[in-house]
C-alpha cells in the first residue's frame, strides 16, 4: 500500500476516534439546546465527573468502604457512571436551571460555566490535577487488531463501534419512535404539547438527565484511553461547541455527522500539515459561520 | 333584552364549562377583564369579536398557556384554575386546537395524529377519522407542513378526536381557507354536535358561525359586552354588524 494512503488511513482511524466522542458529546449538547434553549456549557464538566466516576468506582471506592480488594470495573461503570451523572444533570435541572427558563438564555449559560467551575474546583482539590491512569481496562480490549493498514489498539476499536451504535440508537429513538415524537414536538411548540396534556417539565428533567448521562458514558469510555484529569472535559467542550456550531445548533443527526466528520478532518490535517490540525476545526467554524449562520444542518428558527 | 328568558333555559342544564370573572395576563399586559361565559354539554357557543378582543386569549387562559389567570374556570363543576398547564386537557378530558393550528414541522402527519395522549374513553379510531376527513389518509408519511391549509387544519381537528375528548376548543379554524374547504369543516361540525361534543368556537367567519352556534358570546377588551342566543341572531342582526364590522 501506497504509504501516503496508509499515513492517512492511520490518521483517519485515530481522528475517528476522536471524532465519535465529538459525535457523542455535541449529540447530548444538541439535545438539551434543543428542548431547553439552554447552551450547557457544563457538558464537558460532565463527561470530567463520568470519567472520575469510573475512576473512583475501580481505584478509590473499595478503600473508602473498607474492601480495599474491591474494584468495581469497566463494564459495571460503563452502566453506573452514566446514571449517576445524569441524576446529577436532573438535579441540577430541577434545582438550579429551572429557575432562569423565563430569561435570557446568557444566564443559564453563566449557571452551567458556574458549576463548571465548582465540578473542577472539587475534582482538582482531591486528585491530581495534571491526571491520573485508569486502571480498569477491561482483559478482554487489551491488544491490538490489525486493520491491514496499521495495527489499531482493540479498545479504540470497541469505543468507536460502541459510540457509533449508541448515536444510531440515540437517533433512532428521537426520530422514529413516540417518546422521540413528544420530544421534536416539545422542541417545537412546547405550550401546546403541555395543553395536549403531557408533562412538559418533567420531560425536560429526563432529558437533560439523558444528555448529562450521555456526556457520562463518554467519559467513561474515554477513562482507558486519556488519562483522568479535572480539566480533561475544558479542554474538549471548546470544540465541542465549535462542532455544534458547524452542525447546527440543534440537529440530531447534524451534531453526529459533524462530529465525526470533524474528527476525521482533524486527524487526516495531521498528516499534511500537523501544526494546524488544532485550528482546522475552528477555521471551518468561521467558514461555516460567515457562508451558512445556522450550521450546516441547522434550520434558521 | 330577553335576559331572564336566557337564565332560565341556562339553568336547567349543568352548565359542562363555566367561566366567571376570567382575567389572564400575558407578562405585565392585562389582557382579559373579567371574562363570563357558560355552556351545557351538547352545546355549541362562539365568541365572536374584533382582532385582539381577547377570543384567542380566553381558550388559551382555559388550557393554562398564559402567564397568569384569576377568576373561576368549572369543568364539570370541578375547578380548573389553579390547575398546571398539562394536567387541564386530561382532567377536563379537553382538546384544543389552536389558532395557527399548530402543526408539528418536524414530525410526520402520522406522528402529529398520534401525538396527543388519549384523555378519556371513546377517541375516534382512526378509521373514523379519516372517515371524516379522507384526505388525511394518503398523506400519513409527509412531514406535518408540507399538507395544504385545509389538510393541516383537519389534522389539527383530528389529532384531537382520537383523544376522547369532549369539550373542544377551536381557534379560527375556517381562517384562511378556500370555500369548499370551510364548507367541509361546518359539515364536520356539525357531525361533532351530533355527537355530542361540547364545543367553543373562536370565529372571524361569522355566516360559518350562525347556523352552528346555540349562543354567541360578543368579546371586546377582554371582557363580553353581549350575549346572543340562536333564536335571536335574525333581529339582533344590526347588534352584530355594529360589533363586528371593523
Amino acid at each position: 500500500m501506497d504509504p501516503l494512503v496508509r499515513l492517512i488511513l492511520a490518521q483517519g482511524m485515530l481522528g475517528l476516534n476522536n471524532g465519535v466522542f465529538y459525535a457523542m458529546l455535541s449529540l447530548g449538547l444538541a439535545i438539551i439546546f434543543g428542548l431547553l434553549n439552554v447552551v450547557n456549557f457544563a457538558h464537558g464538566a460532565l463527561y470530567m465527573t463520568g470519567a472520575f466516576v469510573a475512576l473512583i468506582l475501580y481505584s478509590y471506592f473499595g478503600i473508602w468502604i473498607g474492601m480495599s480488594w474491591l474494584h468495581i470495573g469497566f463494564w459495571p461503570a460503563l452502566v453506573l457512571a452514566p446514571i449517576i451523572v445524569g441524576c446529577f444533570g436532573m438535579l441540577m435541572e430541577r434545582f438550579m436551571l429551572r429557575w432562569l427558563y423565563g430569561l435570557d438564555p446568557i444566564y443559564s449559560l453563566l449557571l452551567t460555566f458556574g458549576v463548571t467551575l465548582v465540578l473542577q474546583g472539587l475534582f482538582i482539590n482531591f486528585f491530581n490535577a495534571s491526571g491520573t491512569p485508569y486502571p480498569g481496562q477491561p482483559e478482554s480490549l487489551r491488544g491490538v487488531v490489525n486493520l491491514g493498514f496499521m495495527m489499531f489498539p482493540k479498545y479504540r476499536l470497541f469505543v468507536i463501534v460502541f459510540s457509533i451504535v449508541v448515536c444510531l440508537a440515540v437517533w433512532f429513538v428521537i426520530e422514529r419512535t413516540r417518546i422521540g415524537a413528544m420530544l421534536r414536538a416539545g422542541t417545537e411548540n412546547p405550550d401546546l404539547v403541555k395543553a395536549f396534556g403531557i408533562n412538559v417539565p418533567r420531560m425536560i428533567t429526563l432529558t437533560f438527565g439523558f444528555g448529562s448521562g450521555l456526556a457520562g458514558l463518554a467519559g467513561v469510555l474515554a477513562a482507558p484511553i486519556y488519562s483522568v484529569s479535572p480539566l480533561m472535559g475544558a479542554d474538549l467542550i471548546i470544540i465541542i461547541f465549535a462542532v455544534v456550531v458547524i452542525g447546527g445548533m440543534g440537529s440530531i443527526m447534524g451534531a453526529v455527522a459533524t462530529g465525526i466528520a470533524l474528527g476525521l478532518i482533524e486527524g487526516v490535517t495531521k498528516v499534511f500539515y500537523a501544526p494546524a490540525a488544532n485550528t482546522v476545526i475552528f477555521f471551518l467554524m468561521v467558514v461555516v459561520l460567515l457562508v451558512r449562520p445556522a450550521g450546516l444542518f441547522g434550520r434558521t428558527r | 333584552m330577553s335576559q331572564t328568558m336566557e337564565q332560565t333555559t341556562t339553568a336547567a342544564a349543568t352548565p359542562l364549562l363555566k367561566i366567571s370573572d376570567l382575567h389572564a395576563w400575558y407578562g405585565e399586559s392585562h389582557i382579559l377583564h373579567g371574562i363570563n361565559l357558560e355552556l351545557a354539554e351538547g352545546q355549541l357557543i362562539t365568541l365572536l369579536g374584533r382582532n385582539g378582543a381577547g377570543r384567542t386569549t380566553t381558550l388559551r387562559a382555559i388550557m393554562g398557556m398564559v402567564d397568569r389567570r384569576t377568576g373561576s374556570i368549572q369543568i364539570r363543576g370541578q375547578e380548573f384554575i389553579a390547575k398546571p398547564a398539562h394536567r387541564i386537557a386530561p382532567l377536563g378530558r379537553i382538546g384544543y386546537c389552536p389558532e395557527e393550528r399548530g402543526i408539528f414541522a418536524s414530525l410526520t402527519v402520522g406522528e402529529n395524529l398520534m401525538l396527543p395522549p388519549a384523555v378519556g374513553e371513546g377517541g375516534m379510531s382512526l378509521d373514523e377519522i379519516f372517515e371524516m376527513f379522507p384526505n388525511l389518509r394518503d398523506v400519513r408519511n409527509r412531514m406535518g407542513t408540507r399538507l395544504s391549509g385545509g389538510e393541516q387544519q383537519m389534522l389539527a381537528l383530528a389529532r384531537i378526536l382520537r383523544t376522547g375528548a369532549r369539550l373542544l376548543l377551536l381557534d379560527e379554524i375556517t381562517e384562511g381557507l378556500a370555500p369548499v374547504i370551510v364548507k367541509a369543516m361546518g359539515t364536520a361540525i356539525r357531525k361533532l354536535k351530533e355527537r355530542g361534543y361540547t364545543i367553543v368556537l373562536v370565529e372571524q367567519n361569522f355566516r360559518f358561525a350562525a347556523p352552528l352556534a346555540d349562543r354567541h358570546y360578543i368579546i371586546e377588551h377582554g371582557t363580553v359586552i353581549d350575549r346572543i342566543e340562536a333564536s335571536e341572531v335574525g333581529s339582533s342582526m344590526d347588534r352584530l354588524n355594529h360589533y363586528l364590522s371593523v
